[in-house]
């Protein structure tokens, strides 16, 4: 195991500055998500226009430089996507982080799949992965409308 | 104490953990055991495994004696009057819930108050959560000051006419504080108030004297003190084992049972329903062999002293906040680190083969009043070393190095 893989310069830069961090006024769609058992929490907040695009996406939330890297990433990659592409994205993301060894989508950039496979490195911290996956979690729950809040000891 | 030579009784150390040596830091969550201990386990299921109190053939007979002879080893170590006020229980929570259901069911009613502290394990808050429901009963808090300390008179001022009973822990699992029992179970006694100490840090770690303490309810976690898991100990005055129903219905706990009605058995069989945790019991007979021989006063000195040296050491690192400053401190060290979260702290520890514990600790009341999500914890146990502490606080400076470089 290397520290390295794990706590990349990148992550390390989201953490301590995550971008689109706060609320917005005109959301339409919103989810919690929520660790107990370390705590993390994270509230995604959706604008999701007419052609079901997400317009404007933010997050408010508190947890490790993992959680918060994850949930600052994802946020960046998914303004401006459309309800497929989102979900084509959360499906990619989620399934590299479990099995595969990359990415397969090509709907973002060479530039955005680096910064992406930044969060590879929890897969070889089994106890971290719920970490990077929780802000996804609550994005798909954001977007379905899944009432009750996103909590990482009750995925099926 | 040859600590060098008291850690060479627990086989767990001759592992690496990613090519380092362990240092153990999260005995405050569940201790590492001796190798008697686990040797005990063994042999009783290979040379003389049988059920208890139950068959009369020889085998049956000889596991029943090895497994009241805990109770006696029990008794003793927390001088309680009497073998038949220790019960054995799946853990100090099945201790604490079997007292909360029972107390609740015979002595409380709607409007009656049950006082604990802002301090206290969800193991000590959660079992009383349930009557609120049932019975109606309202839950107060003692206030925990700046210090992470219980003061007696925070409990006295939360006491009413209405408190039917005190729970309050020994030692906290997060602060350290180790909280005057013995003057707040006086005072609780004097306005006819009995109290249950939930005892899972103060057990492992500090001289138990059941007479003295005079306290109603003390619970015990047997991981905690060396040995297995699956294993708890209420300690519990005589009149109240008697007063209290049953909690478990089951076989073992009876007298007579009949399609008319059952009569349930002596103590403490009627608190001990079904199979018990036979090999674990037998096996914590020999941890408390293992504390004894040690000398449970020679153990706390020898923690208070670590715990002194790793205040020190990590006071006068700029990047760590020590959480809590109580007046007498157990062997639990809570920190912060600037701009590093717990959780990373503790992946980045492990990585030198520093186990810690990250998180609320179960303590999310105590963290709430804080203003912390989580925190950071380094607890001790007898095998523990300043060189242990030494390399914690080399793991935390690489924390502030990955971080901020």
């Amino acid at each position: 195991m290397d520290l390295k893989d794990l706590y990349q310069e990148i992550i390390l830069d989201h953490g301590k500055n995550p971008r689109n961090l706060g609320k917005f006024e005109n959301f339409n769609k919103d989810a919690k998500g929520h660790n107990p058992l370390c705590g993390d929490k994270v509230h995604v907040y959706l604008k999701v226009d007419e052609n079901k695009k997400i317009s404007d996406i933010k997050f408010e939330g508190h947890g490790c430089a993992i959680s918060m890297a994850s949930a600052s990433i994802m946020t960046e990659l998914m303004k401006d996507k459309d309800e497929k592409d989102v979900n084509e994205l959360i499906e990619d993301f989620l399934k590299m982080i479990k099995d595969n060894p990359d990415l397969k989508s090509n709907l973002i950039s060479e530039d955005d799949k680096t910064k992406l496979m930044s969060l590879s490195g929890v897969k070889k911290y089994p106890m971290r992965v719920k970490c990077a996956t929780l802000p996804w979690h609550t994005l798909i729950s954001a977007m379905t409308n899944k009432p009750g809040e996103v909590n990482t000891e009750k995925e099926d | 104490m040859n600590i060098k030579d008291i850690k060479k009784e627990f086989p767990i150390f001759d592992n690496k953990v990613h090519n380092n040596d362990l240092v153990y830091l999260d005995s405050a969550n569940s201790s590492q055991k001796p190798k008697v201990v686990v040797d005990r386990i063994y042999d009783f299921y290979t040379k003389e495994f049988s059920n208890v109190g139950r068959s009369v053939h020889y085998l049956a007979v000889a596991a029943t004696n090895l497994y009241e002879n805990t109770r006696v080893l029990v008794q003793k170590y927390i001088n309680a009057k009497d073998p038949n006020e220790i019960v054995f229980t799946k853990g100090a929570t099945e201790a604490i819930n079997l007292v909360a259901n029972t107390f609740g069911q015979k002595y409380l009613k709607e409007g009656d108050e049950i006082l604990i502290t802002e301090l206290e394990h969800h193991s000590n808050y959660v079992p009383w959560h349930y009557l609120r429901k049932s019975k109606g009963v309202k839950i107060n808090f003692a206030d925990v000051d700046e210090n992470g300390d219980i003061s007696i008179e925070s409990i006295e001022k939360k006491i009413t006419p209405k408190t039917k009973i005190l729970a309050i822990t020994h030692l906290s699992n997060v602060t350290g504080a180790i909280l005057p029992i013995k003057e707040i179970i006086q005072l609780a006694h004097s306005k006819n108030i009995p109290v249950l100490v939930d005892g899972c840090q103060g057990a492992p770690h500090l001289k138990l004297d059941m007479q003295d303490l005079d306290c109603d309810f003390y619970a015990i976690s047997c991981h905690k003190m060396y040995g297995p898991t699956g294993l708890g100990v209420l300690y519990a005055k005589k009149k109240w084992l008697e007063e209290l129903p049953p909690y478990q219905g089951g076989g073992g706990m009876i007298g007579e049972v009949k399609k008319e009605g059952i009569t349930f058995g002596d103590l403490p069989n009627k608190y001990e329903a079904g199979t018990m945790a036979t090999a674990q019991v037998i096996a914590f007979g020999e941890s408390i062999n293992f504390i004894n021989k040690l000398g449970i006063e020679k153990i706390e000195e020898h923690e208070r002293e670590l715990t002194k040296y790793g205040e020190e050491i990590l006071r006068k690192n700029n990047s760590v906040k020590l959480i809590g400053s109580p007046k007498n401190k157990g062997s639990v060290l809570s920190f912060t680190l600037d701009g590093v979260h717990p959780h990373d702290i503790a992946t980045i520890l492990d990585e030198d083969g520093v186990a810690i514990r990250a998180g609320h600790h179960c303590c999310q009341i105590l963290h709430e009043k804080l203003g912390l999500a989580a925190t950071a914890r380094a607890s001790l146990g007898v095998y523990n070393t300043k060189d242990d502490l030494d390399q914690l606080n080399s793991s935390i400076n690489k924390c502030i190095k990955i971080f901020n470089s």
